[in-house]
């Protein structure tokens, strides 16, 4: 494929206006010793017909499962049509960063209206027109938090997904910061009593997730307490982002930042990204938070428009002393996070319930099983572990029958042996279940 | 235009949910009041308000698919749709990112050409394509950097940035503790070799490069700047966002970097979406290999793997594996381009944009006059001077030609910066008429300079208020 | 056109000014000059009552649309008042940078510091060269 539109005879016109007879004139500055004549292991070109060919039986060499049961940060949910429709409009995916206000209405618009879900969904005052995933919202939070109270110790919670937890200690390594991990209790959640002993004068923050890692709810509110009155902040996470139409708002509980990952609200598994990193915070910190911002304001006819405002706190304007580097975000994500929440409405509140039964039932069921047993005592959402004899045998068996299986524990977990985090979404049918438990039974 | 939130209207809704077809167990029992909220404030809109409230917006916003976009530095190239449509494969959409690694064989297939294509390309020993966007490749590269040296047992404390550097390499730096040292260009726009010289000693990590530099011109002195830094033990990094400028003529890792970041969603044209996704691949020499983030593939007797098993390694940069979707994009770029077909886009993308510096010369002052690579920086200062009008007003009053104006007042070296990058999938057609509408605009700066200054005329909103919109910041919608 | 730089004051390179309160105190703020090239200001970031800060470190932040930057210190004191204000209403540093535009209210630490700032009349010759 070539999709440059020059004919040979467009070549030779503008070649005589810049005044060269050869194109490697205009390469003049790079040194003759460094010029390539090839690219060995580059593939010659193909058609379109070939190119599609060529992907279609890549992507086939992928095995799809029938069902899936594993969660763990990413969660396959329904979406509906009109999420991939409104996405699929050139006029927002082929542009750029919304520098031209005046042209960019649209994404400006979209984007204003995705911070104000955000923000009412995790009952915080501002949000942020997004991170590159979860994780990153957290550490970028956490980098915030100790940069603000000039503090340079982070404590997280075990419970927290393990990935994340990777991505906060190689960002606080970065910047010079301490981490320090506090277990959780038989329940599930973290361990207050040892959270408690650890919070001094040097911790910045403690970051938590609700639900957890586990599926497990947190009981955010005497967290919050703790923590401030220790003078650090509480960094608030969630992993499926769906449980957020039912469980009390942490920004309601006194969390200081909602970090999260918004995959679930319309944006695919696509293997692991893009994702979409959602962040809100109390308006106190609205001049600190890191990345874009839309604001609303007026043009000179007092008509309402949007525009990207309080630049002064990013890099292209702060440079070295800016709190964050993100430049790039994830604005098709959040697009597409605020048309399917736009979709759903409050009907998201039954899509959880509907998450919370399959659950449910899924739980009871395999608890049927003689030898299964729970590992944690509190609620959960969409997700849960269990103790079973055999963990690697049962997911081989569902494997056999097409089944993505559930999350071996043991794996980030060594205490946790013979633990399996299992999920079910939407998307698992009751017929579904009795299946799986007819074949591990 | 009314907000989502003006058009709800309670008991609307564009999506039902199931019944359950499971016992019913009740949130009270399964999960407990005190965990519950209250009140759930979403929009409430039939489906039809919902299409025709984004269609709406859709039609407020320009993309490369409505018009010429020579935002500079950026690289808005067109998107081939084949790409999307690849990208939109369910094998590739449908996968979890926890999949047994035996049931992703082709996804860890087109991760590991994808990486071997990029070192083949930029000359290096291996590349990461886990970093989410440019400037967090930047980040992940410096953190390498940093670890090299821990390694080493080395304490340098800084890094030298050109004056003419984007934003982020600074703040890339200051994120990983590094004391940002700023760097003189040259009359001729290069790197002042002899201030370069002077800053770098053994306490410096590295000089960041972008090359060829903001104002489009290929570093001239590279190999002596190379060496100036390798002496003193340094790395030279190298930001790749100007690599539509040599891709296929010539690889940085030839030339002496150690690490180059890319972003495949300029130069390896997959679309910016609004603002991102991005995926920002960091390349990097043999001394570094052992600190590239994990997991990363191995290849064993049963096919491709992901491993985390690398001692060294700085630890992961974000969740899963990178944009992976972002990644089969530009995995279809290039096998559709081939070898022949990138080095073909890389002289047409600098051949326009000499084109256009050629034709808009004898109107705009062209502050470094050289052959220049994929872009060409003008400014505004003439039009400030005998007109009183601005760069911003020129880049207003392209918008009522059609265009999305170029980058201004970037890079902060040149006054009243003008950046044009035209990229390659433009026609000669596509350029005159963009330099013609640019040459009118000059006349006007002269005849009407008012009509710059009230531009654009023909938008949804005129200029927007961006001192109330900062002053009184309002970026979540209250009810009035 | 700038406003005319008070007499009543001394002036500092980095164009802020100082006025000995005469009490052992000097109010601060930027001059006119400055707030002309900052343009519209957006945000003040004020100090905490009781920051201790030395001659020529920031003592607080102006914000426009597209810039930031630092307000230093021209003498060495403790903040004993901010001009609270300025949180609501920042336009006041470029409707009034020499009256309702101040910004901090220092206790002197090294009164004779003041002795080695400009006098109305060097300022304006320090501005005039940067103009040119």
């Amino acid at each position: 494929m070539d999709y440059t539109p020059h004919t040979s005879e467009d070549i030779v016109r503008m070649k005589a206006e810049i005044g060269i007879g050869d194109l490697e004139e205009l390469f003049a500055d790079i040194p003759q010793k460094f010029r390539l004549n090839s690219l060995p292991e580059i593939p010659g070109a193909i058609s379109e017909q070939e190119t599609t060919a060529l992907l279609s039986s890549i992507s086939e060499k992928n095995k799809l499962p029938s069902l899936t049961l594993t969660g763990a940060g990413a969660y396959r949910h329904f979406i509906p049509a009109v999420v991939g429709h409104m996405v699929n409009r050139a006029e927002f995916y082929t542009a750029y960063t919304p520098y031209q206000a005046e042209i960019s209405q649209g994404i400006l618009q979209a984007i204003y209206e995705y911070q104000t879900m955000i923000a009412r969904l995790t009952g915080m005052e501002v949000a942020n027109a997004s991170m590159y995933d979860g994780a990153t919202a957290m550490a970028e939070a956490a980098i915030l938090a100790a940069k603000t109270l000039a503090r340079p110790r982070i404590l997280f919670a075990r419970s927290v997904h393990p990935e994340y937890r990777s991505v906060v200690r190689t960002y606080a390594w970065a910047n010079g910061y301490d981490v320090c991990e506090i277990p959780y209790q038989r329940s599930g959640q973290i361990d207050p009593d040892i959270l408690k002993q650890e919070l001094s004068d040097n911790v910045a923050a403690v970051l938590v997730q609700s639900p957890n890692f586990f599926g497990v709810i947190e009981d955010i509110a005497p967290l919050a307490d703790a923590v401030h009155e220790s003078g650090a902040l509480l960094i608030a996470g969630f992993t499926d982002g769906t449980a957020l139409g039912i469980l009390k708002p942490a920004g309601e509980a006194g969390a200081d930042f909602v970090v999260g990952e918004g995959q679930s609200f319309g944006n695919p598994l696509n293997y692991g990204g893009p994702y979409l990193g959602i962040f809100a915070a109390r308006e106190k910190f609205l001049r600190r938070i890191p990345g874009r911002l839309v604001g609303a304001t007026v043009d000179k006819n007092g008509r309402r428009g949007f525009v990207l405002t309080l630049q002064t706190r990013e890099q292209h304007i702060r440079r070295e002393k800016a709190t964050s580097n993100i430049c790039s975000n994830e604005a098709l994500c959040a697009l597409a996070a605020g048309v399917y929440l736009a979709a759903l409405g409050p009907n998201l509140a039954k899509l959880a319930v509907l998450n919370v039964q399959k659950t449910q039932y899924l739980k009871k069921q395999l608890l049927c099983i003689p030898g299964w047993e729970e590992v944690f005592s509190a609620p959960v959402y969409n997700e849960f572990a269990l103790r079973c004899p055999n963990p690697r045998v049962i997911n081989e068996k569902l494997k056999k029958e097409g089944i993505s299986g559930a999350y071996e524990m043991q794996k980030d977990y060594p205490e946790l042996e013979n633990s399996l985090l299992f999920c079910a979404t939407e998307l698992v049918s009751k017929n579904d279940i009795d299946r799986v438990i007819a074949i591990l039974k | 235009m009314e907000l989502i939130f003006e058009k709800s209207k309670p008991g609307r809704c564009a999506v039902t949910v199931p019944q359950s077809d499971v016992p019913e167990v009740t949130l009270h029992e399964a999960i407990g009041n005190k965990y519950l909220r209250t009140e759930l404030d979403l929009p409430e809109v039939a489906e039809i308000d919902l299409i025709r409230h984004y269609t709406n917006l859709s039609r407020r916003n320009f993309g490369v698919d409505l018009g010429f976009y020579p935002l500079g530095s950026c690289t808005m190239k067109y998107n081939p749709k084949a790409n999307e449509n690849a990208a939109a494969l369910p094998g590739f959409t449908g996968l979890h990112p926890y999949a047994d690694d035996d049931a992703a064989q082709g996804n860890l297939q087109l991760l590991d050409e994808m990486q071997r294509y990029l070192c083949n390309i930029f000359g290096m020993a291996a590349f990461t394509l886990q970093p989410a966007a440019g400037a967090h490749g930047e980040l992940t590269g410096v953190m390498m950097i940093k670890k090299y040296f821990e390694k080493k047992g080395e304490k340098r404390r800084r890094i030298i940035i050109p004056d003419a550097a984007h934003g982020t390499n600074p703040a890339s730096s200051a994120l990983c503790g590094f004391e940002v040292v700023t760097l003189r260009s040259n009359p001729d726009g290069g790197v002042d070799i002899n201030h370069l010289r002077s800053l770098m000693t053994r306490d410096v990590a590295a000089l960041m490069l972008t090359n060829p530099n903001t104002l489009g011109f290929f570093e001239r002195n590279i190999e002596e700047v190379a060496r100036i830094i390798h002496a003193q033990g340094g790395l030279l990094y190298g930001d790749g966002a100007n690599s539509n400028a040599f891709l296929g003529i010539a690889r940085p890792g030839d030339i002496g970097f150690d690490v180059i970041q890319l972003n495949l969603h300029k130069t390896f044209s997959t679309p910016h979406g609004g603002g991102g996704p991005g995926s920002g691949p960091v390349g990097v020499s043999k001394a570094l290999v052992d600190f590239l983030p994990i997991p990363r593939i191995v290849h064993t007797g049963k096919g491709f793997q992901w491993s985390g098993d690398f001692p060294d390694t700085i630890g992961r940069v974000r969740t899963f594996y990178g944009n992976f979707n972002v990644i089969v994009k530009a995995y279809t770029y290039i096998r559709s381009l081939g070898a022949h077909g990138l080095r073909h886009a890389t002289e047409m993308a600098v051949l326009n944009a000499n084109y256009v510096k050629e034709k808009l010369k004898p109107h705009f002052d062209l502050p470094y006059d050289r052959v220049c690579m994929h872009e060409c920086v003008f400014s505004g200062s003439r039009q400030v001077a005998e007109n009183g009008v601005h760069t911003t007003d020129i880049a207003k009053r392209l918008i009522d030609f059609g265009y999305h104006p170029p980058t201004i007042y970037f890079p902060l070296i040149v006054p009243e910066a003008i950046m044009i990058e035209p990229t390659e999938t433009e026609s000669r057609e596509t350029l005159d008429a963009f330099c013609e509408a640019m040459i009118i605009i000059a006349g006007e700066a002269k005849a009407n300079p008012q009509k710059l200054k009230d531009a654009p005329l023909t938008t949804p909103v005129c200029r927007l208020d961006e001192v109330l919109a900062a002053r009184k910041p309002d970026v979540c919608w209250k009810r009035a | 056109m700038s406003k005319p730089n008070p007499q009543d004051r001394k002036y500092s390179r980095d164009h802020e000014w100082a006025r000995d309160e005469n009490d052992g105190t000097a109010t601060i703020g930027i001059t006119d000059y400055a707030q002309e090239m900052l343009t519209d200001i957006v945000f003040v970031e004020l100090p905490p009552v009781g920051k201790k800060v030395a001659q020529g470190a920031p003592v607080a932040v102006v914000e426009s649309v597209k810039s930031v930057s630092d307000v230093y210190s021209p003498v060495s004191g403790e903040v004993i008042a901010v001009n609270s204000q300025l949180e609501d209403d920042p336009a006041l540093v470029n409707q009034d940078a020499f009256g309702d535009g101040w910004i901090v209210r220092m206790r002197l630490e090294k009164p004779a510091e003041f002795g080695a700032l400009l006098d109305a009349a060097a300022y304006e010759l320090l501005i005039s060269e940067e103009k040119h």
